[in-house]
């Protein structure tokens, strides 16, 4: 038949006639992301709000959200849980922001898309009739919170890595990188890997190869959100980690570990040393597979000549500036940093919290011993980058750090193309 | 059914004088069972996961070791927000409308393209391709505000309607080439012999038209079964569906992966549906077929 | 229930056409009623492919002609990009960064400068699975079209991995892969699957052969009950051989069952996601075009709306290759085939 060579025009056709019709009536949404809301209205308003925020892991947000609710029957919340991915709660608060939604009144934000969501005008800054008063909570946690020397969110859960180590094995924990690196000749010795974190090509890669470029003094981006990344310190700090794999001290498969497999490799005995967040304490306890029940400890990241600087994780909660009820929301946001709130969410949810009074209660240490040594990490923790491009500087971060760790190119020049990947991601 | 007769017969008619083992039949089960461990091992090990205490997620043992039924337990927990049985429901409405309101316009307009002459016909059968076409992630954001726009958002029919349109060009396509193979003079000499229309179109063309229609139903309803993409950002917790509640569950603890619990909700997911399209093709599609032809 | 439901709508189109189909006058009146009469059947269809997939792509269109919006260094928020002409485009195409005296290739780490490996590992990954799932899904299709006992088993064993969600099935193999996970156990190797390129590339193939052959089986499947057995009993008697049998009446019969198939698994890998997304995360070189896209939606937009329109472009050519020079078409295929 003749009519095939008409496939082409002929969806270009289709596809034109429908355009019009679509076109008219939609106004196409493209372009249309800068602008915001009304940062100046509503600051008043009182009512009922919805609080939206990630799957909730161990059932803490309900009974918080049932509490506050007892105390203000005419300012209810209610609680919308988005799924456990980070992209996509990220994605999904970025659709209904995009179409001004008022329904999501307080929402919570990782805190490395404080800054994407701030310089988008979503978020209501937490100034003048809004400020909060931060001087009770951890200083890293504010930071990762603040745009622009404006705070956009409250600080409502932190998070931090810690060394997790085989005190049989080693009886004092090493303070310092190379202090750790001279003792893999102890895993040599009993045919177990030494080093371990997150190395596979994910978000867990920059958070490890950001650790060990603020360890030794490098800065990814400046406060104003420059490229500060190709420096001799950075190119040290990320030297450390390539130099470690390529000696074996971080074993070959490492680079295929994200949290989980790190964990699972720990547990069945066969790592000495494991960077990795809270959460694998209490599962290394419990676990039935677990080889190491009572052979290991905790001990602050190893630094330069100190503690080193930890990523931080965590979530804030942020008042979007289309909520009508916004003076609520705010008010919801300050009451999950109270101290009764922040240690019920420690006690019940391991989650760690933003205020450091409560990590030496000792209930909380009863429960969870590792928690001093988790403030000490969060005390020294350096956000990754405050940047409204996080997305691209965490994938420069990323590829680049993962080429050098295989070997395709040398520390410099991963750095070097790290700092220009940054400054193209804008 | 009436094939395994058919065959059985034909076997029978080979002269008994046959002396040589056939190997026929054996070839056929060795093979068949190659396919049934290729498909079969990986659901396999999904099972043993399912069943595997928690504490013991990455235990490599190929056997079930560590037996427990917690993991399903969790799955169904509400008290852990889960509400599984719902979203079971919310996915049949979904997957089970879509296949429905599929077939009914897909076998209309695969009527048309292979049965009747029209001017751009090919125009029409490019338009419908190029529908599958677009990288399906870019066209959430869209959908996203015009469904927000019309006040759909979190109704059921803002996820009914994308995923016909995902499942159409193929139900289109499929039908019509099975359509265009169809002896149809098949049913103008069942009409010489003196069957009416519908007599005709009932003995001859329905039994005929089965298994391909089924094949297209089954694919299709798979297909809007899995649909995750549209769902995950166009409902409420009312209407989520099973493959968004999956995505949604969560380790016990921050950064724990919940494989246990995932495993166990895909085995939930995966056998009934296995079953019912057993179920149909034994009693619906056999039923059908046994008349057909011979 | 899904079965019944179209059957009486079809009996009616079934009248229809038959009545129309006999008549010998005036061949230029009937394709007019038949026109009118197709075109009001096509209709619903048309509609609801418009409505959801037409509306988002001249969205996307327009928008790709757009620039992303820039931050504003005075006040620190984002400001409207305006008009791009063709910079999004050729951002991608020529793997260009920057604008203005600033304007270079793009460094490695950003996702302008994997557009063309991205392309070519969509490539490769389409062309190596819908190969090998083609082979596989003809024999498991011959063999469940054979009678035997247990053929309902297979049948029904060979839809589970098809049946299995993706977000679970790329979890499975995920974790399958894993350095100590149970495919490395039981072969007593010690492969890092998602750690270099190749083990990676095939630990993904693998996946989504196993999870889509099925799809190919019983398309081709359906095909294969299409034919009367007495075409074989014919052949039979007339002393061809099983290859003959299979080579010159089995394949030229399903063909356009066949075709079907693969131009939709096609389309389907070409748009691949899940599954590289969670084994790899795109790294060693298994970024699809489509994980491209994804990642650049979190970054702009506008921009990404230029990359779905590529994306869209070459599949198109893709499609129309396949049409136009292997007979992937339901309508001529079928017309050849029938003479």
């Amino acid at each position: 038949m003749k009519t095939r060579k008409y496939l082409l025009p002929a969806a270009v056709a289709g596809v034109l006639a429908i355009s019009l019709s679509a076109c008219g009536g939609g106004g196409g949404g493209g372009g249309t992301q800068s602008g915001g809301g009304d940062a100046a209205a509503n600051l008043d308003g009182r009512g009922p709000i919805t609080y939206v925020t990630g799957k909730d892991n161990a059932a803490v947000q309900q009974p918080t959200v049932d509490r506050w609710n007892a105390a203000h029957p005419d300012q209810k919340v209610t609680l919308k849980e988005q799924t456990d991915k980070a992209d996509q709660q990220h994605d999904d608060l970025v659709q209904h922001f995009q179409s001004k939604d008022p329904g999501y009144d307080l929402v919570t934000v990782d805190v490395v898309w404080t800054a994407e969501f701030a310089a988008k005008g979503w978020l209501q800054p937490l100034k003048d009739k809004m400020a909060v008063d931060t001087s009770a909570l951890l200083p890293a946690t504010v930071k990762a919170a603040t745009y622009n020397n404006t705070l956009f969110a409250v600080p409502v859960h932190s998070d931090g890595g810690m060394l997790y180590y085989r005190k049989d094995l080693v009886p004092t924990p090493p303070k310092t990188w190379d202090e750790m690196m001279s003792m893999c000749s102890i895993a040599k010795s009993n045919k177990i890997g030494c080093y371990a974190g997150q190395f596979q090509k994910y978000e867990g890669l920059t958070v490890n190869a950001a650790e060990a470029i603020n360890t030794f003094g490098g800065k990814i981006v400046d406060d104003a959100g420059k490229s500060t990344v190709n420096s001799a310190e950075a190119k040290e700090g990320l030297g450390k980690l390539v130099e470690a794999y390529k000696d074996g001290n971080i074993p070959t498969e490492g680079i295929t570990f994200q949290e989980e497999q790190g964990r699972q490799a720990f547990e069945d005995g066969k790592l000495l040393f494991l960077r990795n967040w809270p959460y694998v304490y209490n599962l290394a306890k419990t676990d039935g597979s677990s080889k190491v029940k009572d052979s290991f400890a905790v001990a602050p990241l190893p630094g330069k000549d100190g503690p080193g600087a930890s990523s931080l994780g965590g979530h804030s909660a942020a008042v979007s500036v289309y909520s009508k009820y916004k003076a609520t929301a705010l008010d919801f946001a300050k009451f999950l940093t109270e101290d009764e709130q922040q240690k019920f969410f420690a006690l019940k949810g391991s989650l760690a919290p933003v205020k450091a009074n409560i990590y030496t209660d000792a209930e909380i240490v009863a429960q969870a011993p590792y928690m001093p040594t988790l403030l000490t990490s969060i005390q020294n923790a350096v956000p990754r980058p405050v940047t409204p491009f996080y997305p691209g500087v965490t994938k420069a971060v990323q590829d680049n750090a993962y080429s050098a760790l295989k070997g395709e190119k040398s520390v410099d020049q991963a750095i070097a193309d790290m700092q220009a990947a940054i400054d193209a991601a804008k | 059914m009436s094939t395994a007769t058919a065959t059985a017969a034909r076997h029978a008619d080979v002269p008994a004088s046959r002396r040589v083992f056939d190997w026929a039949p054996a070839r056929t089960y060795i093979q068949a069972a190659i396919i049934l461990i290729w498909c079969l091992a990986p659901f396999y090990w999904m099972i043993v996961t399912a069943f595997r205490d928690v504490g013991y997620t990455f235990d490599p043992t190929f056997f079930f070791t560590h037996v427990t039924f917690d993991n399903f337990a969790t799955v169904f927990d509400e008290s852990r927000g889960n509400h599984f049985a719902q979203n079971l429901i919310n996915s049949l409405i979904v997957a089970g409308i879509t296949t429905i309101i599929s077939l009914i316009v897909g076998v209309f307009a695969a009527y048309a393209l292979a049965r009747l002459r029209f001017s751009g016909k090919s125009l029409v059968l490019g338009f419908i391709l190029g529908a599958s076409m677009f990288p399906g992630v870019a066209l959430i954001t869209p959908l996203f505000q015009l469904f927000t726009n019309i006040g759909w958002f979190g109704t059921y029919q803002a996820l009914i309607i994308p995923s016909i349109s995902f499942s159409l060009p193929l139900a289109v396509y499929t039908l019509t080439s099975f359509f265009r193979e169809m002896p149809w003079e098949l049913e103008e000499s069942a009409r010489i012999d003196g069957c009416t229309q519908g007599q005709a179109f009932r003995k001859v063309i329905l039994p005929l038209a089965a298994p391909a229609t089924f094949t297209t139903a089954i694919l299709t309803f798979i297909g809007a079964w899995n649909e995750f993409l549209i769902a995950s950002q166009l409902s409420v917790d009312a209407t989520k569906t099973v493959t968004v509640a999956i995505a949604s569950f969560a380790g016990a603890q921050p950064h724990q992966e919940p494989y246990t619990a995932v495993m166990a909700a895909g085995t939930i997911v995966t056998i009934p549906l296995v079953i019912l399209v057993l179920i149909f093709q034994r009693k619906i599609v056999a039923g059908l077929t046994a008349g057909a032809v011979k | 229930m899904s079965t019944e439901a179209p059957t009486p709508t079809s009996a009616k189109e079934t009248l229809a056409g038959t009545h129309h189909m006999p008549g010998k006058e005036s061949a230029d009146r009937r394709q007019v009623t038949q026109g009118r009469w197709a075109y009001t059947l096509i209709l619903p269809t048309l509609v609801l492919l418009g409505v959801v997939i037409v509306y988002p792509i001249i969205n996307a269109i327009i928008m790709s002609f757009q620039k992303d919006s820039g931050l504003d260094p005075a006040t620190g928020f984002f400001t409207e990009g305006g008009f791009a002409g063709f910079e999004n485009y050729t951002h991608w195409l020529l793997q260009q960064c920057g604008s203005g005296p600033a304007l270079g290739p793009c460094p490695p780490g950003t996702l302008g400068a994997q557009f063309w490996d991205a392309m070519s590992t969509t490539f490769f990954f389409t062309i190596v699975t819908v190969a090998l799932e083609t082979v596989l899904g003809f024999w498991m299709a011959v063999i469940m079209s054979r009678a035997f006992r247990g053929r309902a088993l297979v049948r029904a064993s060979v839809l589970v991995p098809w049946a299995i969600p993706t977000a679970v099935t790329a979890k499975l193999f995920f974790f399958m892969f894993a350095f100590e996970g149970i495919v490395n156990t039981l072969f007593g190797t010690q492969i890092l699957w998602t750690g270099s390129e190749w083990p990676a590339k095939w630990a993904i193939i693998i996946s989504d052969v196993w999870k889509t052959t099925p799809f190919m089986a019983l398309l081709i499947l359906a095909g294969l009950q299409l034919i009367p057995d007495e075409v074989y009993e014919a052949a039979k008697v007339d002393g061809a051989s099983a290859w003959q049998r299979f080579t010159q009446i089995t394949l030229p019969l399903v063909k356009p069952a066949l075709m079907v198939a693969i131009l939709f698994r096609t389309l389907d890998v070409l748009r691949m996601y899940d599954l590289p997304a969670i084994m790899t995360g795109g790294a060693n070189n298994t970024t699809t075009l489509s994980i491209l896209v994804v990642d650049q939606i979190r970054q702009g937009l506008n921009n990404a709306s230029a990359l779905s329109t590529i994306t869209f472009i070459v599949i198109f050519l893709v499609a129309f290759i396949f049409v136009r020079f292997l007979g992937a078409n339901a309508v001529d295929a079928a017309t050849t085939g029938k003479k």
